[in-house]
C-alpha cells in the first residue's frame, strides 16, 4: 500500500491506455501510457493531425461538450481518475491556455483575470480579488504593462498581452496543471518569445504540458518530449535523449526532417 | 516616348459592360430610396399642422369634438396620449414575454444545431413568421379574449410577442453561432458549469446582436393594427391596467381613418408612429455598430 502512494504523489498525471475516438473504432489516439511528474514541461510534438491536441483536451475532459467524440482508458490527476471527478473541478485543476488568444470580449483585463472565480461562482473579497489579479499578472509579466488600464477590454491589448492574459486567467484558479496547446503558434516572434520565457518561469511553480509543432521550441523549452505519430505515443522520453538519440526511426525521421 | 495604349475590341466592350452595369446599381439603388421619402413628405405635408404638443398630452378627441372644431374652423383639440401610452403598455408586455423565451428558444438552436428538436423548432418558427398577424390576432381571441370575457392590453401583448418571437429566435441564434467556439471553450476550460458560460460568456457577447434584434422586432410589431383590433381593441382614455380595453397608435389611425370627422387627424398620427419605428430602427443599426464585438 505505501508503495502506490508514493508513486501516486511522484507522477502527478498518469494516462492509461488512453483512446479518443471521434468515430466509432477509428482511434484518433491509440492506447497512449505516459507518465508526467510534477514541475516538469513535457512537449507533445508530432505532425498535423496526429492526435496530440486530442490527447491533451482528454486531460481536462474537454471533449465532453461533443457527443460524439469517445475517451476510454485511465487518467490519473494526482492519484485520482478524473473520469470520477465532477468535470468542473477537473478543468479547475487543469487550466488550459488555447491555440490563439481568446480573452473573454466583454470583460475587462481584470475581469478576464478574475474570470474563472466568476464562472465558478466561487466569492472572493475585493482585497482578495485584487490580490489574485495583480499576483496572477505578475506571474506573466503582464503586471506593469496593464496595471494602469485595468478597465479596458481584455481585447484592447495586443497578441502577444493576450495570450499572456489568458494564461494568467488560467493560473489565478490556481491549477495543478497547465494545459497548453499550440501557445504561441498564433504570435508574432517577440510574442512567442517572452511567451517561452514565461513557460521558463512557471515551471517553478506548474506542471506544463505543451503542444507544439515547433521542434526547436521543444527542444528549448521541455525537460521531456513525446513524439506522436497516427494517435500514437511513438517515444516518451527526456528531451535530451530524444534529440541526441532517438530509439525509434520514426522519431529520428521527424527530427531530422525527412517527414513533418 | 509614349506610346498610347490601345485598347482591343473585347476590352471596350467589357468596359462598356461594367459602365452600363454599374449605373444600373446605382440607379435601381436610388429607386429603393424613393418610396420611403414620398411616404415620408406626404405625411409631413398633411400632418404637420396637427403635429404639436398636444399629440402627446392629450386624449384622442370624439367624434363630436372634431365636428364642432370643424364647423368653427378651426384646428381638430386633442392628442393621441392614449395610443401612445397603450403602445407603450401593449409593447412593454409582449417585450417582457417575448424576449425571454426567444432568447433560449434561439440559445437552444445554437447550441443543438444537429439535434431533431432542433431543427423542427426552427422550421415551425420560420412557419410562424408567415401566420398572417390578423390570423394570430382571432387565436389570440379565442385563447384569452373569451375566457377573460373581455378585451385586454395583456391579450394584445400577447398576439405581438407571438409574432415577435421568430424575429428574437433568429437573431440570438444568428448572433450566438457567429461567436467563436474557443470562446465557450475559454468558459468551461476555467471550470465554469454550461449554464454559467452561456449566461456570463456567451449572451454577453452576444448581445449586440440580440439587442439589435429585439429592436427590430419591436419596430416591427410596434405598427400592427389587425391583431390589436380583435384582442386590445381600444380605448378613449388612458389607460394603465393590463386587464382593460386599451388604445395602441395604431389602433387609434384606423379609428381615424374611419371617422370623416376626424380623419385630419390620420396624418399627424402616421407621421408620429412612423418616426417611433425609424427612430428604434436607427438606433437598432447604431447599435449594432457600435457594441459590435471584434
Amino acid at each position: 500500500m505505501e508503495n502506490t502512494v508514493n508513486l501516486n504523489e511522484q507522477y502527478i498525471l498518469e494516462l492509461k491506455d488512453v483512446s479518443v475516438s471521434y468515430t466509432p473504432g477509428k482511434n484518433a489516439v491509440n492506447m497512449v501510457n505516459a507518465n508526467i511528474r510534477e514541475n516538469t514541461v513535457t512537449a507533445i510534438m508530432g505532425p498535423s493531425g496526429c492526435g496530440k491536441s486530442t490527447l491533451l483536451r482528454a486531460i481536462n475532459r474537454m471533449h465532453e461538450l461533443y457527443p460524439e467524440i469517445e475517451t476510454t482508458g485511465e487518467i490519473l490527476l494526482k492519484g485520482k481518475n478524473i473520469f470520477d471527478m465532477n468535470p468542473m473541478k477537473v478543468r479547475r485543476l487543469a487550466g488550459m491556455v488555447f491555440q490563439r488568444p481568446n480573452p473573454f470580449p466583454t470583460m475587462s483585463i481584470y475581469d478576464n483575470v478574475i474570470a474563472g472565480y466568476k464562472l465558478n461562482n466561487i466569492k472572493l473579497s475585493k482585497t482578495e480579488r485584487d490580490e489574485v489579479v495583480e499576483s496572477s499578472l505578475r506571474s506573466v509579466a503582464l503586471w506593469d504593462e496593464v496595471k494602469d488600464s485595468m478597465n479596458k477590454k481584455g481585447t484592447f491589448l495586443s497578441g502577444g498581452q493576450q495570450q499572456r492574459l489568458c494564461i494568467a486567467r488560467a493560473l489565478a484558479l490556481k491549477p495543478e496543471l497547465l494545459l497548453m496547446d499550440e501557445p504561441t503558434s498564433a504570435l508574432d516572434p517577440i510574442s512567442t518569445n517572452r511567451v517561452e520565457e514565461l513557460i521558463f518561469e512557471l515551471k517553478k511553480e506548474y506542471t506544463i504540458v505543451i503542444v507544439t509543432h515547433n521542434m526547436s521550441q521543444a527542444a528549448r523549452l521541455s525537460d521531456n518530449s513525446m513524439f506522436m505519430y497516427l494517435g500514437e505515443l511513438v517515444e516518451y522520453g527526456t528531451t535530451k535523449q530524444m534529440f541526441t538519440k532517438p530509439k525509434d526511426k520514426r522519431t529520428e525521421d521527424y527530427l531530422t526532417g525527412v517527414f513533418s | 516616348m509614349k506610346k498610347k495604349k490601345r485598347l482591343t475590341s473585347t476590352a471596350k466592350y467589357r468596359l462598356t459592360k461594367s459602365k452600363i452595369f454599374f449605373f444600373a446599381v446605382c440607379t435601381l439603388s436610388a429607386i429603393t430610396m424613393v418610396p420611403l421619402f414620398l411616404i415620408l413628405w406626404e405625411l409631413v405635408k398633411k400632418g404637420y399642422k396637427q403635429f404639436n404638443l398636444n399629440l402627446f398630452t392629450e386624449v384622442a378627441p370624439t367624434s363630436m369634438e372634431a365636428m364642432l372644431a370643424r364647423i368653427s374652423d378651426s384646428p381638430i383639440p386633442g392628442g393621441i396620449l392614449n395610443g401612445i401610452t397603450g403602445t407603450l403598455l401593449i409593447l412593454a408586455i409582449a417585450i417582457i414575454i417575448a424576449i425571454p423565451v426567444g432568447i433560449m428558444v434561439g440559445v437552444y438552436l445554437a447550441e443543438n444545431p444537429k439535434k431533431r428538436m432542433a431543427g423542427f423548432v426552427r422550421s415551425l418558427s420560420d412557419l410562424l413568421q408567415g401566420i398572417p398577424s390578423i390570423v394570430i390576432g382571432v387565436v389570440v381571441y379565442i385563447w384569452i379574449v373569451i375566457p377573460m370575457s373581455g378585451y385586454s392590453a395583456l391579450a394584445g401583448s400577447i398576439a405581438l410577442a407571438i409574432m415577435m418571437l421568430p424575429m428574437i429566435i433568429r437573431s440570438t441564434e444568428e448572433s450566438i453561432k457567429m461567436l467563436p467556439t474557443s470562446l465557450k471553450e475559454a468558459g468551461l476550460a476555467l471550470g465554469g458549469s454550461y449554464t454559467t458560460v452561456v449566461l456570463r460568456v456567451l449572451l454577453p457577447s452576444a448581445f449586440s446582436g440580440l439587442f439589435t434584434g429585439s429592436l427590430l422586432a419591436i419596430s416591427r410589431v410596434m405598427g400592427e393594427t389587425a391583431p390589436l383590433l380583435v384582442t386590445a381593441l381600444g380605448a378613449s382614455t388612458v389607460n394603465w391596467d393590463a386587464t382593460n380595453p386599451t388604445s395602441a397608435i395604431s389602433l387609434l389611425i384606423w379609428e381615424f381613418y374611419n371617422d370623416p370627422n376626424l380623419a385630419n387627424l390620420v396624418w399627424s398620427s402616421s407621421l408620429l408612429l412612423l418616426l417611433f419605428v425609424l427612430g428604434i430602427n436607427l438606433f437598432a443599426k447604431s447599435i449594432a455598430k457600435k457594441w459590435k464585438i471584434q
